[in-house]
């Protein structure tokens, strides 16, 4: 029979979202409970009621892909102190969406899978977006913008980001009128300031609202004066990073000056 | 733990015993967040890690304690203090609260 800990090895190996949650204060310490993305349940802390309480809140940890301990009574009666409960959770690594198949994409995808996001690169040009140009990311799709975010649109969500490169607008409006309509946290678009004012005008031409302009970064990356692709990478996962923290770093977007 | 589990397979299958440190609370500043892990056998061989490097001694200490049945599994924090200079603790000034349990689940 397969023990909780070879389950758990075998779902964080095939890279399968899962929490494993651990009673580290109260009667039987070290009992274990796994939980799937589907709420299915392996083990136990001791109560079915308990059980219950931990299976759903794991599925909501799971969701903001955050650990921590928590604490319960006996039957997992919240606002009692009873138990401690480590709720370790293991999601799915963040997603990155480049549009754009251009040199800023090969810097900026290497530098996404080093903060440990799914980087996928899409352009609808074939003749650039290919594997060998891209080996350091995880898929490489040849479409419009608009159509992959209509396939994947509904799986993008606060950990994600979705990049736009192209700086050419026949790309540009599609992606950031089609990763509006989605849950994802981040979204930048890289271009000049002169850029950024036309992409601006087509939008709104589009009917993007000024609420929904606030939540496009362009251009795109932390003020830190980048010129290269790697350097304006790093300025790109710089300000997701500061995004995710909440800290206040000073963004491209929310300044006038030269970019570079 | 993902960079722990082919040193725990090799480990369990020749037949040695494993102890498991989680971090799973950090207050003030720590190098790594909760969930962090690092295994130990009762060689005193070591896989992966809870912090940078500050507390990994004392914790191979702590899991061979476990694995020798001098100690049960539980909670261990580790944190700076003027008073104790030389005790172990983290440079950067937090304090890191670890649970050391057996591999026996």
């Amino acid at each position: 029979m397969t023990s909780i800990y070879e389950r758990f090895r075998d779902l964080i190996r095939s890279e399968t979202p899962v929490v494993l949650a651990t009673l580290i204060e109260g009667p039987n310490i070290g009992a274990k409970l796994l939980v799937e993305e589907s709420g299915a349940r392996m083990g136990s802390l001791g109560s079915e009621q308990l059980d219950r309480v931990i299976g759903r809140d794991a599925i909501a940890m799971l969701d903001a892909g955050t650990s921590e301990v928590r604490h319960y009574g006996p039957d997992g009666e919240a606002r009692q102190h009873g138990l401690s409960v480590f709720i370790e959770s293991h999601a799915r690594r963040p997603h990155m969406v480049i549009f754009g198949a251009v040199d800023f994409t090969r810097a900026l995808a290497g530098q996404g899978k080093l903060l440990g996001f799914r980087v996928t690169v899409c352009d609808a040009r074939e003749v650039f977006a290919t594997r060998r140009r891209f080996p350091m990311a995880d898929e490489v799709v040849v479409d419009w913008p608009d159509r992959l975010l209509e396939r994947i649109g509904d799986d993008l969500g606060p950990r994600d980001a979705v990049c736009v490169l192209t700086h050419d607008t026949k790309f540009d409006v599609p992606a950031i009128v089609g990763a509006l309509s989605t849950r994802v946290g981040y979204l930048g678009a890289m271009g000049s300031r002169q850029t950024h004012e036309k992409r601006i005008a087509r939008l709104v031409e589009e009917g993007v609202t000024v609420e929904e302009l606030d939540r496009v970064r362009s251009p795109i990356g932390l003020d830190i004066g980048g010129r290269t692709p790697e350097e304006t990478a790093v300025s790109i996962v710089a300000e997701i990073i500061a995004m995710r923290t909440g800290r206040d770093a000073p963004s491209l977007s929310e300044g006038q000056g030269s970019i570079h | 733990m993902d960079e722990i589990f082919d040193d725990i397979e090799r480990w369990r299958q020749l037949g040695q015993r494993v102890a498991i440190a989680r971090v799973v609370d950090i207050e003030g500043s720590g190098p790594r967040d909760p969930g962090a892990a690092m295994a130990v056998n009762s060689g005193g061989e070591v896989a992966g890690s809870v912090s940078g490097g500050c507390v990994e001694g004392a914790v191979v200490g702590e899991a061979l304690e476990l694995l020798e049945g001098r100690r049960s599994a539980g909670i261990t924090s580790f944190g700076y203090s003027d008073d104790e200079a030389f005790a172990v603790g983290l440079t950067c000034g937090g304090t890191i609260h670890l649970f050391i349990e057996e591999l026996d689940w």
